[in-house]
């Protein structure tokens, strides 16, 4: 094929299989002969011939996804190539109009009216080009022109139009929530339909519809329920299912109703996947159903035996779904769970490593935290395990909280620290930061502190990016310590009472520090840091400074101390503070710090305090979730307060409480006072919460300095690697309150319409269909039949659905949780 | 909702790559990359899923699976399940299989209008929207016989493997 610029050539323009060929020969200057083709496809596509215009854009398009040439500027050509009669040059517009426009894109206005004549076609496929091309690109404006095409199209008689339609009410009623009032009938109408294709698509919308506001479609359940029973088809089947798991979360009493088809499905199917979405759903939703839940761990018992790595896979995830509230289910599958880890494949074994981390109790923690070490040394092994983060903070997390296998921790961290091939390793760095904080923080477990001394100094660690060569530098600096402190008691006739406390739990320690091996310790510390003093960043440097600083304070009184026997030298004095101040840093370490700060009554455990930082956030997401008042602190008992607070939650791992605690009442009453405006009215709050019945198990919460061991799963978590204190979040009421969950601003418009919509139709429908009878039970309750009245009056007149909307906005949010609660009765 | 939908070559070519979200192209061309460092490191018989919250996003899951020189890769969230998943790459290669007879990669790099056209009946908009492979035969083939009438108009060969004679 000839390349040259040849007469011939330059008449004839190169069509895309030429321009791919081309590509393939070109295999060393494939950048230039990209360029060239740009260049060319520049001149061509500017020529008013369309079929010209529009195979340029072809090949436009194709390196643009295929080589990342960027094609937006190509836009306007792409209006015009659309305009053509021809089928094929609409759909080469068309394909790189969906590629490459956005919302941003500045002539994206120009395509509406092409889109809505292509709408209008009675071509059926002119039509589905428009569609897709709608429903990848659609943004507010053009979502809202082409509103009512789309609504006809949604009853069109073509199926193979009528499906694509539907696909594209998503887009549509994502970006113009408007469009609601005029396409949801139409919609809800097709999820009666015969058609196993429309099914399919419209249960398909209303899945990824539900998993952004699920409390919009509760009043749809009937029509799911009654799908969910009689389909056949797995395909829809899973998607009913996945709607029901996200309904079944805000109503429960829907999970009674739902959790016999699904068992029916479970035992009945031969199908994998609606299995596995059987049970992930019972799992997630249904899990206070007893026989479901039994059913359900059975299966799962299933998969885990399986052969098939997928099965496996999908088994140990399902555990894990459960394993928070459920924990027998996995101590079920333990041997299971603990061959997976040795499995070959990475996604298996970090699964059972996240089940392991969620089985640990008192009994079976040392072992698990030597599974946990191996598996950190294997991880060296994996190029590109991206959990090493994780694996860092497990192991931080495990030294602090368990005082047991710190031996073992300081063991596995010396291994780790010691091999030069995993400093080059990336992916291994959070992990040997951890093993270098552990080894410092417990360097008194340790039997050769000056192995790891040297270690952390190896040459290889200038490797290390600088944050973790701080750490590095740190440790070797408490190491320092400790060996001098050893040192320095060895010299002393009597050993101070701090010292022993120290030492005896690390029993194994060796202390027998001499002056040689003190001073060897020290020169090789100070050669190993004295090239780093001058480096360029700062942390590093700063560290490295500080450990000179102190060895060359020190060194000549270590001489000194050779020779004179004094008890109270500067230097020893000196000692202590520095091995106080290690102490005091990081609460756990030894019993001197306990001496030297006063605790203030009712804390427990130290490290909560400096763990605040880390686990701050994970305090936010509590207290939004729960709408809880418990956010009434004042401002003057902060710290002390919100401490005390934090060490006893964090002891009853209480996982969401809603109800605040009984001595903040008169805080909240308060703090009611002041924002009353803002507060929903509480006695609906408190008959939903208590209705579900569920979600708030560990309700109450006892006053700050009863620690009731009554309740087996706070216990048990206590050791867990993620605890889940509920926050103590300072008197942010007004946050709380307007961040609702589910409702982001841009769905508020979007849900509100949904449910005006679905409020006046589901009324209508209850009259009308009589087969939801077996369903909906009779009833409409008295409580709300003043609203109802209103609703039916005007379900029949589209028009003054727009008064309505105003009026029953406002009413819309006070009065939802009574009127869904009706249709399940 | 499907996020993405790849095609590579075991060299990390990308013979089809088509994103539901809309990105820049430089960003498309990491994704490609970043999906192919990891796949390319999977051994054989392991399972077909991947975690890649890194590279997509919170709630991403991959789902791929090694056809002789060519990975097939679905990039999807969490109203997707996942072996349905499996299954629909299954319908797209059988598609595939049943457009071309015993499709090679070779099809699938010299007939990209082809390849979006079976890939758009079955993933509309980020929706599963067609399983069934005759019924995505069914429509492509239409199209394709549009396609052909509408070209069909002109009479002087357009390209120049046109003007080489046909």
């Amino acid at each position: 094929m000839a390349s040259s610029n040849s007469l011939m050539d330059s008449l004839f323009q190169r069509s895309l299989e030429d321009l791919i060929k081309g590509i393939r020969l070109h295999l060393l200057g494939e950048s230039s002969f990209i360029s060239k083709s740009v260049d060319e496809i520049r001149s061509e596509i500017k020529l008013t011939d369309l079929s010209t215009k529009s195979i340029a854009l072809q090949k436009l398009s194709y390196l643009a996804a295929l080589h990342g040439v960027d094609m937006s500027w190509a836009a306007f050509h792409a209006v015009e190539v659309v305009s053509s009669s021809r089928f094929g040059d609409k759909r080469i517009g068309y394909h790189a109009i969906a590629q490459s426009f956005s919302d941003q894109t500045p002539v994206l206005l120009l395509i509406t009216n092409q889109l809505r004549k292509d709408l209008n076609s009675s071509n059926e496929y002119e039509v589905s080009l428009a569609l897709e091309c709608l429903s990848r690109i659609g943004a507010d404006d053009l979502a809202r022109d082409l509103t009512s095409e789309v609504f006809t199209l949604l009853g069109s008689s073509k199926a193979f139009v009528r499906k694509k339609a539907i696909g594209v009410v998503l887009r549509v009623f994502d970006k113009y929530p408007d469009a609601v009032k005029v396409c949801l009938k139409r919609l809800v109408e097709n999820l009666d339909s015969s058609d196993p294709h429309i099914l399919s698509a419209v249960v398909g919308v209303f899945c990824e519809l539900t998993t952004k506001d699920p409390r919009s479609y509760l009043p749809l359940a009937p029509e799911f329920y009654k799908i969910l029973v009689d389909s056949r088809n797995n395909w829809v089947l899973i998607k009913v299912l996945k709607i029901f798991a996200k309904l079944a979360l805000i109503e429960p009493r829907l999970a009674k109703k739902v959790a016999d088809p699904i068992c029916e499905h479970m035992r009945r199917t031969v199908g994998k996947s609606l299995l596995f979405e059987c049970i992930r759903t019972v799992l997630s939703s249904l899990s206070d159903q007893e026989s479901a839940l039994k059913l359900a761990v059975a299966k799962i018992r299933d998969f885990l035996v399986d052969d098939d790595p997928n099965l496996k896979y999908l088994g140990l995830h399902a555990l894990s779904i459960v394993a928070p509230k459920h924990l027998w289910a996995v101590l079920e599958n333990n041997e299971a769970v603990v061959k997976a880890l040795s499995d070959e494949d990475l996604n298996v074994k970090l699964e059972a490593l996240h089940l392991l981390m969620a089985m640990v109790n008192e009994e079976n923690v040392s072992e698990i935290s030597r599974i946990l070490m191996n598996y950190a040394r294997e991880m060296a092994r994996i190029p590109h395990c991206q959990r090493g983060q994780e694996i860092g903070h497990q192991m931080i997390d495990i030294g602090t909280r368990i005082k047991d296998v710190r031996l073992e921790l300081v063991r596995v961290s010396r291994s780790l620290l010691i091999d030069p091939a995993l400093l080059g390793n990336q992916f291994m760095h959070p992990i040997l930061s951890a093993a270098a904080w552990a080894s410092g923080e417990y360097v008194e477990f340790s039997k050769t502190p000056y192995e790891i001394a040297e270690a952390l100094l190896q040459p290889r660690t200038s490797l290390l990016p600088p944050s973790i060569r701080a750490i590095y530098i740190h440790s070797t600096f408490k190491i320092l310590v400790f060996s001098l402190r050893g040192y320095f008691t060895a010299q002393e006739p009597i050993s101070p009472p701090l010292v022993q406390e120290s030492t005896s739990s690390g029993s194994s320690a060796v202390n027998c520090f001499t002056y040689k091996s003190i001073s060897s310790l020290m020169n090789m510390i100070e050669l190993g840091l004295r090239s780093l003093s001058g480096t360029l960043d700062v942390e590093v440097q700063e560290r490295a400074k500080n450990v000179l600083g102190f060895i060359g304070m020190i060194e000549h009184e270590i001489a000194e101390k050779v020779t004179g026997q004094d008890n109270e030298t500067a230097v020893s004095s000196a000692i202590v503070f520095m091995e106080d101040v290690f102490s005091d840093e990081l609460g756990p370490v030894s019993s001197t710090a306990q001496e030297k700060v006063p605790l203030p009554d009712g804390l427990e455990i130290k490290e909560n305090l400096e763990d605040l930082q880390e686990i701050c956030g994970e305090f936010l997401k509590p207290i939004f979730e729960s709408n809880s008042n418990t956010n009434s602190f004042s401002a003057s008992d902060k710290i002390s307060f919100s401490v005390t607070k934090l060490s006893i939650r964090d002891q009853q791992e209480a996982s969401s409480s809603s109800s605040p605690p009984p001595e903040s009442a008169s805080l909240l009453a308060e703090h009611r006072k002041r924002h009353d405006l803002y507060y929903l009215s509480s006695q609906k709050k408190d008959e939903h919460n208590d209705s579900n019945g569920n979600n708030n198990t560990l309700n109450e919460y006892p006053p700050a300095n009863e620690i009731s061991g009554d309740s087996f799963n706070p216990k048990k978590k206590m050791n867990q690697s993620k605890p889940r204190p509920v926050v103590v979040k300072l008197d942010e009421g007004d946050d709380d309150l307007k961040t609702k969950p589910n409702a982001s601003s841009n769905d508020e418009p979007l849900s509100r319409a949904i449910q005006t919509a679905l409020m006046g139709k589901g009324m209508g429908k209850e009259r009308e269909k009589d087969n939801h009878e077996k369903i909906l039970d009779s009833g409409i309750k008295e409580q709300s039949s003043g609203k109802e009245k209103k609703t039916k009056k005007k379900n029949g007149e589209k028009s003054s659905k727009h008064r309505s909307r105003r009026r029953s906005d406002k009413e819309a949010s006070a009065a939802k949780p009574v009127e869904i609660v009706d249709f399940l009765l | 909702m499907i996020k993405a939908v790849m095609m590579m070559n075991t060299q990390g070519k990308p013979r089809l790559a088509k994103f539901y979200d809309y990105m820049p192209v430089e960003k498309q061309q990491e994704l490609i990359r970043g999906v192919f460092s990891v796949l390319s490191s999977r051994p054989e018989n392991v399972s077909n899923f991947l975690e890649i919250d890194s590279l997509f996003g919170v709630d991403s899951r991959l789902v791929y699976k090694h056809y002789a020189t060519l990975y097939f890769v679905l990039v999807f969230d969490g109203s997707e399940n996942e072996l349905a998943m499996l299954d629909l790459i299954q319908v797209l290669v059988e598609t595939l299989d049943k457009c071309f007879s015993n499709v090679c990669e070779l099809d699938i790099v010299f007939n990209y209008s082809k390849m979006h056209a079976v890939l758009d009946e079955i993933v509309f908009g980020g929706q599963v929207l067609e399983t069934s492979s005759a019924e995505v035969m069914k429509a492509v083939e239409e199209i394709s016989k549009l396609e052909a009438a509408s070209n069909s108009i002109s009479l002087v060969p357009k390209s120049v493997s046109g003007w080489r004679g046909r």
